[in-house]
């Protein structure tokens, strides 16, 4: 954990020491209470109950998106009865209302689910595969590759992103596969950074000396000695990407230029529902529940996992 | 100190070069020419040939951006062909609505996110620390597009306390311009709070540890006196960091803001541009951005060795 001082050391810690930061927690505040012993933030929080229901909320999401077109819903793009119904117990595809054109706002959100999800996950590992690679790559050889690639690494942060998404939208035609792209371009200078300082860390590590004494190349001391200490951090980064990714695609959507209609995406929907917020607000409230539930449960679980995998979250 | 000052800033010119390169590599990424964007799809072809010509799109690219980058080292970022007017008299028109709003968007945060760290890290692992660490993570998940329809819907128009949308000029009327930034003001702040938040507490944390906080508090100090005197400075250096890169980021970030609220920033003018076709201004508006937002963080990294002394040991040993 921390670097162990002399009086630190000399205070015998049990071994789970998240026992010592709960008894330490509230009395760390008196002067007495730290005299030696610093107060140590809880390293493992206690397993929080909304880890557990964003694990739960995600499971849910995938499998209704996964399972839509076998679920007895309406078409999403088919109006189901009068429109800006508010919701209503009385079938399920009433139980969140109806939208501006009577369609059934349950089973849209379904299938934006789906829309949400496939372009963050497709997205996030594309953009972390190519990011991956080229960062593992830069941290390996270091000197000028390593130069030239974080200098397009910091060119690449500095567009604007949202900005850089509208201009992308602009010059080629909305459709998924634009959103996809550009979605891509702007994840992977995170990761590049990402494996580049994990990478540093790992290559100087004996076992990487004893492979290239051994006469290993270099592919295969990238492949196998130092992308499997990649993925567990790397991989614990993803759910937060993703959620940032549906954040980017639901605010392209909200102003018009993301998912084209009738294919129904939540910040579509937002938006569909705007103008109608004062007599309907069930339109803007639906789909924004939806979205924050989801982005809110993948901070949850990236925050869970990297606690456990990223070795540099830990003190 | 001197060397790697000129380091950086050479860096910063190269990274500003890239970003150039790309944008203009962006406009030549149309399909057919800018001219036939421009125009529309009912213009005729020799139409079409000349406006290139004119834009000088007939060229080989690298001919182009040698030409574009002369115009715009000399402040000329081109002109609208829809409104006529220089790229960078738009731009200037409508920064200072981005600006007030990032600006105040920002203080806000900061006020509440370093009340919240302190409290948070004055009894870590606490239930005080945990509700408050809960309630950043929901500010994390409300994105600017959700928390914009919801203020409005709660605080525009079901109770009536401020517009839904609209603008008034500072000029005009100090009180209504600043009604009416209340609610795109606490949209924006929401996920700065939550990054904020999350950032000091943790520095707060390591740096209440440091023997110096042990002396100050067995001098009998109150422990306010220490959180306040002692600590708080000491912590902040990363949060300054972040502060400067957020507000780079925050100049092209307010874009659904502007929109949803209908605020005449630069955003919106983005916005107008796209639905527009007017690409020249799309490029104008995405590179200044770009080289304000690789300033500020030139800026930033330089007076952060200013701000702390132990940075410029480092450096120089």
């Amino acid at each position: 954990m921390t670097s162990p001082d002399v009086v630190e050391s000399a205070t015998p810690l049990p071994a789970g020491s998240e026992s010592a930061a709960t008894a330490l927690g509230p009395a760390g505040a008196t002067p007495v209470a730290t005299g030696g012993m610093p107060d140590v933030p809880r390293v493992h929080q206690p397993r929080s109950i909304l880890v557990y229901l964003s694990y739960a909320w995600l499971i849910a999401t995938i499998l209704l998106a996964a399972l839509a077109d076998v679920l007895p819903l309406a078409s999403y793009s088919i109006p189901i009865g009068r429109p800006r119904q508010p919701p209503s117990a009385e079938s399920l595809d009433m139980l969140l209302g109806t939208d501006q054109q009577g369609r059934s706002i349950l089973s849209r959100c379904i299938y934006g689910a789906r829309v949400s999800l496939l372009i963050g996950t497709a997205a996030g590992l594309i953009g972390a595969a190519v990011g991956t690679l080229l960062g593992m790559i830069a941290g390996y050889l270091g000197r000028s590759t390593k130069a030239t690639i974080s200098l397009v690494t910091d060119a690449m942060l500095a567009f604007p992103p949202l900005i850089l998404l509208l201009a992308l939208s602009a010059i080629l035609t909305p459709s998924v596969k634009t959103l996809m792209f550009g979605l891509t371009l702007l994840i992977i200078p995170t990761f590049i950074r990402l494996a580049i300082a994990n990478t540093l860390a790992w290559s100087s590590r004996e076992f990487v000396t004893a492979a290239r004494n051994m006469g290993a190349g270099h592919g295969r001391i990238l492949i196998k000695e130092i992308l499997p200490n990649l993925l567990p951090p790397l991989g614990a980064f993803l759910p937060v990407v993703m959620a940032a990714l549906i954040v980017a695609e639901g605010s392209l959507s909200f102003l018009g230029v993301g998912i084209p209609p009738p294919q129904p995406s939540w910040g579509g929907m937002i938006s569909d529902g705007k103008e109608a917020i004062e007599t309907a607000p069930h339109m803007v409230f639906v789909p924004a529940a939806a979205i924050f539930l989801t982005v809110f449960a993948l901070n949850q679980a990236g925050d869970h996992l990297r606690r456990r995998f990223d070795r540099t979250m830990r003190d | 100190m001197l060397l790697t000052a000129a380091r950086r800033v050479g860096r910063a010119l190269l990274v500003v070069l890239l970003v150039t390169m790309g944008a203009v590599v962006l406009l030549s990424l149309a399909p057919g020419s800018a001219a036939s964007v421009i125009l529309g799809e009912n213009a005729t072809p020799e139409a079409i040939d000349a406006l290139n010509a004119e834009l000088g799109l007939d060229r080989p690219l690298w001919s182009q951006y040698v030409h574009w980058l002369g115009d715009a080292v000399t402040g000329d970022l081109g002109e609208s062909p829809i409104t006529h007017q220089p790229v960078l008299d738009a731009i200037f028109e409508r920064l200072p609505v981005t600006l007030e709003l990032a600006a105040l968007g920002l203080i806000v945060a900061l006020v509440i996110a370093i009340g919240l760290a302190v409290l948070s890290a004055t009894w870590p692992g606490s239930p005080l620390d945990r509700a408050i660490a809960a309630l950043s993570s929901v500010f994390l998940s409300v994105p600017a597009f959700i928390a914009g329809p919801v203020l409005v819907y709660l605080f525009a128009l079901q109770t009536g306390w401020f517009p839904v949308t609209g603008w008034t000029r500072i000029s005009e009327d100090l009180g209504e311009n600043l009604r009416g930034v209340v609610l795109p003001v606490i949209a924006i702040s929401l996920t700065e709070i939550a990054s904020f938040h999350r950032l000091l507490r943790t520095d707060l944390i390591s740096t209440l540890r440091e023997d110096f906080i042990g002396a100050a508090r067995a001098k009998g100090m109150s422990p306010r006196y220490v959180m306040t005197r002692h600590a708080l400075r000491p912590s902040s250096f990363s949060l300054v960091t972040l502060v400067g890169i957020n507000l780079g980021r925050l100049i092209g970030g307010t874009v659904i803001v502007e929109s949803f609220f209908a605020l005449p920033g630069l955003g919106q003018l983005v916005i107008y541009s796209i639905t527009a076709r007017d690409i020249i201004t799309v490029q104008g508006v995405v590179v200044f951005i770009a080289v304000v937002y690789v300033v500020i963080n030139m800026i930033v990294d330089l007076s952060y060795g200013w701000l702390d002394p132990r940075v410029r040991k480092a450096a120089t040993a």
